[in-house]
């Protein structure tokens, strides 16, 4: 599935033309990347939560040649999907 | 930031309902609900991708007691930030986390 079948779902559902649904759908993705390069978490019930981490310098290893390289300290987002989510996808519901 | 907060700035932004933000913000999250339910995977420019992983089952051990329990498999949602999302993410690491 890809953007465009987001879109499609939101048009079917909204009654907004193709163009307004997309532009909703653009909006809200651009916005949710404003918030999490702001550096504040999202969290959607019933969904999950995008979490971001602060990750301290480190060694690690170059796997081919083994060869140890220093990885520098970075933010990395995270999911962690909500209880509904996962057992959803475990058809547990 | 929650769902509800989301919905509140989104409806400013695009100059509709909070109603109508709120039926359109269940609506995206929902579409990739069920995509993930049916086992199929999500990707969106600029964004990231959504899958489904597969977990082996294993031996884990309770913590309390000591005893060895089987950890049966599953499957687990799993979202990966484009290249986009995790460099923007990354340069501004000095905003406060």
């Amino acid at each position: 599935m890809v953007k465009a079948d987001i879109v499609d779902f939101v048009y079917e559902k909204v009654g907004f033309t193709r163009k307004e649904a997309a532009d909703a759908v653009d909006i809200l993705f651009d916005y949710i990347k404003n918030i999490l390069e702001e550096g504040e978490d999202i969290h959607i019930v019933g969904f999950g939560s995008f979490n971001l981490r602060n990750k301290c310098e480190r060694i690690g290893r170059n796997p081919k040649t083994g060869e140890e390289i220093v990885i520098t300290p970075r933010r990395v987002l995270t999911f962690k999907p909500s209880r509904i989510l996962l057992d959803l996808v475990n058809h547990q519901l | 930031m929650t769902k509800a907060d989301l919905v509140e700035k989104l409806a400013e932004k695009i100059n509709l309902t909070k109603k109508q933000t709120e039926v359109i913000v269940n609506t995206v999250f929902q579409s990739i609900t069920d995509a993930l339910n049916q086992g199929n995977k999500v990707e969106l420019r600029g964004f990231g991708s959504f899958r489904v992983r597969h977990r082996n089952s294993r031996e884990g051990r309770n913590p309390k007691s000591g005893q060895k329990v089987t950890v049966p498999a599953k499957k687990v949602p799993f979202f990966k930030a484009g290249k986009e999302l995790r460099e923007m993410i990354d340069t501004n690491k000095d905003n406060p986390a």
